[in-house]
């Protein structure tokens, strides 16, 4: 194994299922159903997976709604845009952590 | 051939399924006309433009251009079958010599025509009055623009061509083209900028619709999602990009047997500037002619054998049936 991350895998994801297959079929049938149309377009739920995709810094899933992002009509401007969401609510995530910092320091100090 | 043709090679080394196997599997072998309702002309890959996903790899230099003796069959063809449709497209199909004379001639045959133009040749000198032109013809406009955005428009078309294009569509709107109520129709054309399909017909055209009218004031009546065939120059972006496996499977999964059963080939010939007969204009680039007994040049044109003809598939045909499906009316399922 050269590398963690190979692209190939993103297509094997199936095998997941040879060891558990009920726990993989119940995971398929809900994953499809969180994706199809419903309140939220297609391509809104494809633009929430690839901010999220990021936030969370999963390759195969940026290689996945990136490609579904465009097949379902997202362009550029709103993939960015997206993607500066997710960087937004994590680093935002990390600074209003600082109030706990503040929080204890204003406890301990004099 | 293997530069221009998918080889069976290529077909084995991606492990893809031939196209024939999954129309076995669906029920749809072989896959045979169902009549001739669309007359395809392809009248010369002469183009004031060289985009690099055009399948037919047109260009300034390119010598191919259908003559007035071909046009000639095509006209007894559409008069003698008394075809109800006639689709002209090119290269830049204005740039023929001969262009308005064939229009004027298949308008007297009361055959609906429809032109595909790249918009751009619109605003060039010597094709300023064509609008003016397809109005008194009353003929269908179908202009292609792959997006509403300059950036990815120029990235596939070349550079200044979105604003060209925008200028030639504003002239259309101008003396009527794609307003409601004046009947002459212009209908937009999307491809994806790369190696994906496209979106859900409908949704893309509602984000057209309303950008272009946003952003320019531009307005048309629908848009047509084609999918990128692995043909011509976007084949070649498609090897020297490391993209062709994956986007071969990409459209091989994507099968839709629906889609296949709507393909475009079933009810339409395509004719190549020189007469030779094809099942679409994708096999006309590849040089895969009518066969199979049907004939293969307009001399010999037989509605019997045309009419119920096997068409002559290979693992390209992948591109119409992907998903919704691929047609030079846009989705077909």
């Amino acid at each position: 194994m050269d590398t963690y991350y190979n692209p190939e895998d993103l297509s094997k994801f199936s095998s997941i299922g040879e060891d558990a297959p009920e726990l993989w079929k119940k995971f398929s049938e809900w994953y499809g159903a969180v994706f199809s149309e419903g309140a939220l377009s297609e391509r809104e739920k494809a633009l929430i997976a690839l901010a999220v995709a990021h936030a969370i810094q999963c390759p195969y899933c940026i290689d996945a709604y990136t490609k579904a992002s465009l097949e379902k009509g997202a362009n550029m401007e709103q993939m960015t845009e997206a993607i500066h969401v997710a960087s937004a609510i994590r680093g935002g995530a990390s600074l209003v952590h600082g109030v706990q910092m503040k929080n204890i320091t204003a406890k301990i100090g004099m | 051939m293997e530069g221009m043709i998918l080889s069976e090679d290529t077909t084995r080394r991606g492990g893809l399924k031939p196209f024939e196997v999954s129309l076995k599997e669906t029920n749809l072998y072989p896959l045979r006309a169902t009549g001739v309702v669309v007359l395809q002309v392809n009248v010369g890959r002469v183009c004031n433009q060289s985009c690099r996903h055009c399948h037919v790899e047109a260009g300034p230099q390119r010598k191919e251009i259908m003559s007035r003796e071909v046009m000639e069959m095509c006209l007894d063809v559409v008069r003698r079958l008394n075809l109800p449709m006639v689709d002209i497209t090119g290269g830049a199909p204005e740039m023929n010599p001969h262009y308005r004379w064939f229009v004027e001639e298949l308008n007297s045959t009361g055959a609906q025509i429809k032109t595909r133009t790249n918009l751009t040749i619109l605003t060039e000198a010597g094709y300023e009055d064509m609008p003016e032109f397809f109005a008194r013809n009353r003929i269908e406009v179908i202009g292609s623009l792959p997006y509403y955005l300059e950036s990815t428009t120029d990235r596939q078309r070349g550079e200044g061509i979105f604003k060209k294009s925008i200028d030639a569509l504003r002239r259309l709107n101008s003396i009527g083209y794609g307003i409601d109520g004046t009947g002459l129709v212009l209908n937009l054309v999307y491809n994806p900028c790369g190696a994906y399909l496209p979106p859900s017909q409908g949704s893309i055209e509602a984000d057209f619709k309303r950008e272009l009218k946003r952003r320019y004031g531009v307005s048309f009546n629908n848009l047509f999602t084609l999918t990128n065939m692995p043909v011509g120059r976007f084949l070649n972006f498609l090897r020297g990009s490391n993209n062709l496996i994956p986007y071969l499977r990409r459209l091989q999964e994507s099968f839709n047997p629906v889609a296949a059963e709507n393909v475009m080939c079933r009810e339409m010939v395509s004719v190549a500037w020189d007469g030779s007969l094809y099942d679409c204009d994708f096999n006309q680039m590849l040089g895969l002619k009518c066969n199979h007994g049907a004939p293969n040049h307009l001399r010999d044109f037989d509605y019997e054998r045309i009419v119920n003809r096997k068409i002559v598939t290979g693992i390209h045909c992948y591109g119409c049936t992907a998903g919704s499906g691929s047609s030079c009316t846009g989705a077909v399922a």
